[in-house]
């Protein structure tokens, strides 16, 4: 579908709020959790973001926060410096990858940085009940407080938030949700475990995943093609580049969609789809966040 | 081309359920080959089919006054047969939107929705309902809002959350069932309702789909057929009330196989609800006296050959062991070894 960007707040140094409405007809409703990608113009290619969606469900229109990353893939560096009211946009349907546990009886929310968004959107979930907690640097915190309800708490300094002490304290009907890098959603889950909440009441969404790294060639049997894949971009980004239409869905790990079958090479997974026993068989990579550890890998494609 | 409902017809006690011959033309026969198994059947649900049952989102017919009558009488004894858990709120209200815009936009002669933000007109012609009501506030609808709608609309329903990896049937409207309980598999995950299904968990059937259906994204539904016989073209062949219909099984004969026996065919449609995110699965169901299906000569060769030569756990699964044999003979008078096309399209306009 068509968007067109109506309106761009100015939330923060680094981070904006866009506004997107439909060219004509109705919007699709977007729950709370759900993304859109948006198709982002660049020099040669269309980059593919995903972002989460922080308005109403039945809203005339879509508003996406974006942070603008300080080494950018390019999305979010031309929504920051290019992008202008009435720039029309194609943007795929929404998806929930992310919704919140409706079983529960109280959620703990913890999110970083730019991971506040998906939280935002559960503020609309009527009747949940929630403790959350959001962290960020110093320069934001002015952003954030406005974007937040008085009932949540903002942590702007270094430990002024104790993890473990808020873990145990938590009843036992309590589901725990993390969004933020990986750094500290690896940091939480670690405490989590700690002490001692079982898996199925924690759930996380990662977001701007490892897209960089060393670079690597892939061969791809089926299609003929060999290409290379630079340091800033993704196996899957590298792929649509060469003009293939490889599957995917979520871009960023969760869904399960871009699956390819791994034939020679090593991979370097950093999906959170595979479990770790599929990750040991070295069969599959999830093209989207995942990159080969030898110079070469091939795949079934 | 307007839909022509009929007047009430009955599916129980002197069963004047009848299909004209425009509905045995359109009915979404299920064999597109003559052998039949077990398979990960599933294509999206896009308007268009072999036969015009496919046309729109949910299939109103000729039958639906009395396909609604009879389940508020099934209703009435039994209100069990609708139940939603606490959590599936937003589910209810993603369903009621969904139905209602289905409705009005593929049948406006019949149904018409009007939206003032959240104050919603409701006019269901055929059923006399004229309703106004706000989204949202459950205290403004006569019945909870998934209750409320699939009143209206032919099939069973039921709206299965996503967690943990698997789906769990957290509410349902199934007073049509080829003999399974809500009230029993309510609460239920994905391998455990199916759990009775012989052959398929060992083929990894239900592995494979629900990986797919964990992956059902909006905006895009998928369908799959299943189907089943009954005795007497009866809506609620349910456990709770086998007493009633049970004993129909043992009065088919080959006297009467042709008229009483039916086939029947559930379109089963799967849908992401957005507000929910949970998926509404839609059981719509349709019945066909073997004497009706017969009049096209292309499935009642293909029938014949598949209940020939079905497998003996499947046999027993759709319970058929005590009538198949008059089934088999029946449709073997019909059977002149034409050799038949792939697929399920009637291949004749008229009968």
């Amino acid at each position: 579908m068509r968007l067109v960007l109506g309106k761009i707040d100015v939330l923060g140094p680094s981070i904006r709020r866009f506004t997107l409405s439909p060219v004509s007809g109705v919007l699709p409703v977007a729950g709370a959790g759900a993304h859109v990608v948006l198709e982002i113009p660049g020099p040669g290619r269309v980059w593919k973001n995903a972002y989460s969606i922080v308005s109403t469900p039945s809203s005339a229109s879509y508003e996406i926060i974006v942070r603008r990353v300080e080494h950018s893939r390019g999305g979010s560096a031309w929504l920051h410096d290019h992008a202008r009211v009435g720039d029309v946009l194609e943007v795929q349907a929404p998806q929930n990858l992310f919704p919140p546990s409706r079983t529960s009886r109280r959620h703990l929310l913890l999110s970083a940085g730019i991971g506040i968004t998906p939280f935002l959107s559960y503020l609309h979930v009527p009747g949940l009940s929630f403790e959350w907690h959001h962290c960020g640097k110093a320069e934001d915190a002015a952003a954030f407080a406005a974007l937040l309800p008085e009932t949540v708490t903002l942590h702007t300094g270094r430990n002024t938030l104790n993890l473990a002490a808020l873990l145990a304290a938590q009843k036992l009907d309590t589901h725990l949700s993390l969004c933020g890098p990986e750094s500290f959603m690896d940091f939480a889950l670690a405490a989590a475990e700690h002490a001692g909440w079982p898996g199925q009441k924690i759930h996380k969404e990662s977001f701007g995943g490892a897209t960089g790294g060393a670079p690597f060639i892939v061969h791809l049997r089926r299609s003929g093609q060999s290409i290379h894949v630079g340091a800033e971009e993704s196996l899957l980004d590298a792929m649509e580049a060469a003009g293939l239409v490889p599957p995917c869905l979520c871009r960023g790990g969760a869904c399960g969609e871009c699956k390819l079958p791994v034939l020679e090479g090593v991979v370097e997974h950093h999906d959170h789809y595979l479990s770790s026993s599929e990750r040991a068989a070295n069969d599959a990579i999830m093209t989207c966040v995942s990159r080969a550890r030898t110079t070469e890998i091939t795949l079934d494609f | 081309m307007t839909l022509i409902l009929k007047p009430a017809e009955t599916f129980r006690g002197d069963y004047t359920y009848r299909n004209s011959d425009e509905a045995i033309l359109r009915f979404p026969f299920p064999f597109p080959e003559n052998i039949y198994m077990y398979a990960v059947n599933v294509e999206p649900h896009v308007r268009g089919g072999p036969t015009a049952a496919y046309d729109a989102v949910f299939d109103i017919d000729e039958h639906y006054v009395g396909d609604m009558a009879d389940r508020a009488i099934t209703l009435a004894e039994d209100p069990l047969r609708c139940q939603v858990l606490p959590h599936m709120a937003e589910a209810e209200w993603d369903t009621l939107e969904l139905l209602m815009e289905s409705l009005s936009s593929d049948y406006p002669e019949h149904f018409t929705l009007t939206k003032n933000g959240d104050e919603w007109h409701w006019v269901n012609r055929p059923l006399g309902i004229d309703e106004h009501f706000t989204f949202g506030r459950r205290e403004t609808l006569p019945y909870g809002p998934f209750e409320y709608i699939t009143r209206q609309v032919q099939g069973d329903f039921s709206i299965q959350d996503q967690r943990d990896g698997t789906l769990y049937m957290d509410g349902g409207m199934v007073t049509s069932q080829a003999d399974w309980s809500l009230n029993f598999d309510i609460g239920m995950n994905f391998h455990e309702w199916h759990g009775p299904v012989p052959l398929a968990h060992e083929a990894g059937v239900f592995d494979r789909a629900l990986q797919y259906l964990l992956r059902l994204q909006h905006g895009k539904p998928v369908r799959r057929l299943n189907w089943t016989l009954t005795a007497n073209p009866r809506l609620d062949t349910s456990p709770e009330n086998y007493p009633m219909w049970g004993a129909e099984k043992a009065e088919i004969s080959p006297e009467n196989v042709g008229h009483r026996m039916c086939l029947r065919v559930e379109v089963q449609t799967l849908t992401r609800l957005p507000r929910s995110n949970a998926i509404l699965f839609g059981i719509r169901g349709y019945l066909i006296r073997l004497e009706e299906l017969a009049r096209v000569k292309k499935w009642a060769l293909r029938m014949h050959r598949v209940i020939r030569d079905l497998h003996p756990l499947i046999i027993e699964y759709k319970g058929m062991p005590r009538y198949r044999q008059f089934i088999i003979d029946y449709l073997a008078s019909f059977d002149d070894g034409t050799v038949l096309n792939s697929g399920t399209a009637p291949e004749q306009d008229s009968l």
